[in-house]
């Protein structure tokens, strides 16, 4: 297997699927020229030329609904958000109108179309431009929300869901976009709605998604040296969520920790905690318990924006209580 | 008969017998405007005749039903604004796409959608045109190219540029016509999809039908300037405005700002002056405005009887041919009623269909049932 980097991984996704079908097409700033804030769409205006891969003005909104009405059209748009931060902005477009047009349309119109970009904290960037939201968007109905935490599920997942018939939400993570791992060559597609077991463990399960899974796998190998073995389930797709996968690795472990980046309230662990809560009740030995960012904006000192983040020793404590070794 | 909105006008520029509608106006039914040159058939007159008047009738009997009970929630009438709609579809190619807010029902019905789908939707129906699912805001019809139905004021602005940048990538030749209010026109949504469909000349025309008030704010009180066909200026688009209480003048209008898209030269900003003689929607008893003012309109614009007025000075019709007429669409409109509220509510299934296109399984429906 090739060694690649999460964002060559993502590059080459977007390539194979414009070469394979030219109703895909790659909107954004600085897509095209500038060859991607982030380098994703390296070398993507060369081999596509300007008609498939555009620069836009700096109008979210606006080129989000671009989007939403080139893909009413049969389309296939892959519209990415510089940040998903800059997606607040358009979330008209994906709220009130992608997600919701198959069902307003009594099923004649659907949006197959992918909205991608960078999600989660990035470093020292301050407030506005370092927080997760994938819990707003997960909430609502008609979106798939999915995270890789790697390079390989970066480009399975990519090229499953530019090739998926409804909207998808693929938030990437910005401090990953650099991580190097393997990844299989040729065709290689992840189904949406599948959880992976990243490590398997039995004595307590710690669900993590995006870079929170990278902490997790960190947290169990110092686990291990303390001798508990810590099963690091990553959802992957947030909606639909995976459900029987996260339970059954309850069922097996008695107790669990999720993990995520975002603010504590209402997010995505809440979700996942209460799920197990409903299916597995009667396995579990102790309360779930959360890990998440701090209730704050993302401050700018080094020191500060640390304590707001999870950290690896707090996923180590929580899995220590939740098995009852603390 | 209940179809008779699908015909499109077809018969505008093909029947042997011309009628020079120009010559046969008054001055003052002119406005000012002449048709010089543009000839009408007599089935193309009638037929926008008959479609205004089916669509005033419709829209009285959805307020009726409205009242008691029968259509929920919001209900927004274009009573007053019918020009603007069989104008519209006089000129677009059935092929053309169009899109617009939720005062809809006139666009959709112009547009030749079965009458008895929308007014099943109306009343929540299984045979609504979206299924019972959108109600009166979100009517669409695939298989005529009308996109909604948008409940966002502005949203199905950005939607519209992207059916344009789709004509604009597959050079499939349609012009997508999206259709906002005085309203619309003062989101942001609207200036940054200016922009684009202006840099990157997409075949779009950007239509404002201007009835005067946004909700309950008239447009001086909204808008810094009330010349909205001047707000498309800064990004370069050309903008006309036409008189959306005259049909004949707005389909000749129309034309030219859909084939000035259509020709690649880029986006068009049309503004149709128009009014709307009900409220905003069904709970707004109007006190914004005088009496007097919705009289000047209504007594002294409307379309329906200065097209009215002008077949008969040009020998086509009388008055008590349309007032036959008119009894006529009105049994037919209280028929489609009686059709659609006999239709029976939506099967509780589809509460849970439409969501995905590709559902994955086990995963839908969310529906949180795990005792």
């Amino acid at each position: 297997m090739n060694k690649i980097t999460y964002r060559e991984a993502l590059n080459q996704a977007m390539a194979e699927e414009m070469t394979r079908d030219d109703r895909v097409f790659l909107m954004g700033e600085e897509v095209a020229e500038y060859n991607g804030a982030y380098k994703v769409s390296q070398g993507l205006l060369d081999k596509f030329g300007p008609k498939r891969v555009i620069d836009t003005p700096i109008t979210e909104l606006g080129f989000a609904g671009l989007g939403v009405g080139a893909s009413m059209t049969g389309l296939r748009p892959v519209i990415e958000f510089m940040t998903w931060n800059f997606a607040i902005l358009a979330l008209d477009q994906i709220v009130n109108a992608a997600a919701k047009m198959k069902y307003m349309s009594g099923g004649q119109y659907s949006c197959p179309m992918v909205f991608r970009g960078a999600g989660g904290s990035a470093a020292r960037v301050g407030a506005q431009h370092s927080q997760s939201l994938e819990n707003w968007i997960a909430n609502v109905p008609g979106l798939k929300v999915v995270m890789p935490s790697n390079p390989a599920d970066a480009k399975g997942l990519l090229k499953a869901s530019i090739r998926d018939n409804d909207t998808v939400i693929f938030i990437e993570n910005e401090i990953n976009y650099g991580d190097v791992g393997p990844v299989p060559e040729g065709e290689y597609i992840i189904p949406l709605g599948k959880a992976d077991i990243k490590r398997v463990g039995s004595d307590v399960t710690i669900v993590a998604h995006s870079r929170m899974t990278g902490f997790a796998l960190e947290a169990a190998k110092i686990l291990a040296q303390q001798g508990i073995e810590a099963e690091v389930v990553d959802p992957r797709t947030i909606r639909p969520l995976d459900e029987e996968t996260i339970v059954a690795s309850v069922v097996k472990t008695n107790c669990a920790v999720v993990v995520e980046e975002g603010w504590r309230f209402a997010g995505i662990g809440a979700e996942i905690s209460a799920r197990i809560m409903e299916r597995a009740f009667d396995d579990l030995d102790s309360p779930v318990i959360r890990v998440t960012g701090k209730d704050v904006p993302m401050p700018y000192a080094a020191n500060l924006e640390l304590m707001a983040l999870p950290s690896v020793a707090d996923i180590v404590e929580a899995a220590r209580v939740a098995c009852g070794r603390a | 008969m209940a179809n008779r909105l699908a015909a499109r006008f077809k018969g505008r520029h093909d029947s042997q017998q011309y009628f020079l509608v120009g010559v046969a106006m008054s001055a003052e039914q002119k406005s000012g405007i002449t048709h010089e040159g543009d000839f009408y058939s007599e089935e193309a007159l009638h037929e926008m005749h008959d479609s205004m008047l089916f669509i005033r009738r419709f829209e009285e009997k959805a307020g009726q039903l409205y009242g008691l009970k029968k259509i929920g929630g919001f209900c927004h009438l274009c009573n007053g604004q019918e020009a603007v709609c069989v104008g519209l579809n006089s000129a677009a190619d059935a092929k053309d796409y169009m899109m617009t807010s939720y005062r809809d029902h006139g666009h959709i019905l112009a547009r030749g959608t079965d009458p008895t789908a929308v007014m099943a939707e109306l009343l929540g129906r299984a045979g609504g045109v979206v299924k019972g699912k959108g109600g009166s805001m979100h009517m669409f019809d695939i298989e005529k190219n009308f996109a909604g139905g948008n409940g966002i004021v502005g949203e199905q602005v950005p939607i519209g540029l992207g059916f344009g940048f789709s004509s604009w990538y597959k050079e499939d030749g349609r012009v997508t016509v999206c259709i906002m209010g005085d309203g619309g026109i003062n989101q942001g949504a609207v200036y940054e999809s200016f922009n684009m469909a202006a840099l990157w000349k997409l075949p779009i025309v950007f239509l404002v039908e201007n009835n005067q008030y946004a909700m309950g704010t008239s447009l001086d009180r909204a808008s810094a300037e009330t010349q909205l066909y001047k707000r498309g200026i800064s990004f370069k688009i050309p903008g006309i405005k036409i008189d959306g209480m005259d049909v004949l003048e707005f389909d000749k209008r129309m034309r030219e700002a859909i084939e000035h898209a259509r020709s690649g030269k880029g986006p068009m900003l049309v503004e149709a002056n128009t009014y709307r003689y009900r409220g905003h929607s069904m709970s707004d008893p109007a006190t914004y405005r005088t009496r007097a003012e919705v009289d000047e309109w209504r007594s002294g614009r409307d379309p329906i009887a200065r097209l009215q007025n002008q077949m008969i000075a040009a020998g086509l019709s009388t008055e008590e041919a349309f007032k036959q007429k008119d009894k006529d669409i009105k049994k037919e409109v209280a028929a489609i009623a009686k059709a659609a509220e006999a239709q029976p509510e939506p099967d509780a299934s589809e509460l849970w269909t439409d969501i995905y296109s590709d559902p994955i399984e086990g995963a839908y429906p969310e529906t949180g049932k795990v005792y």
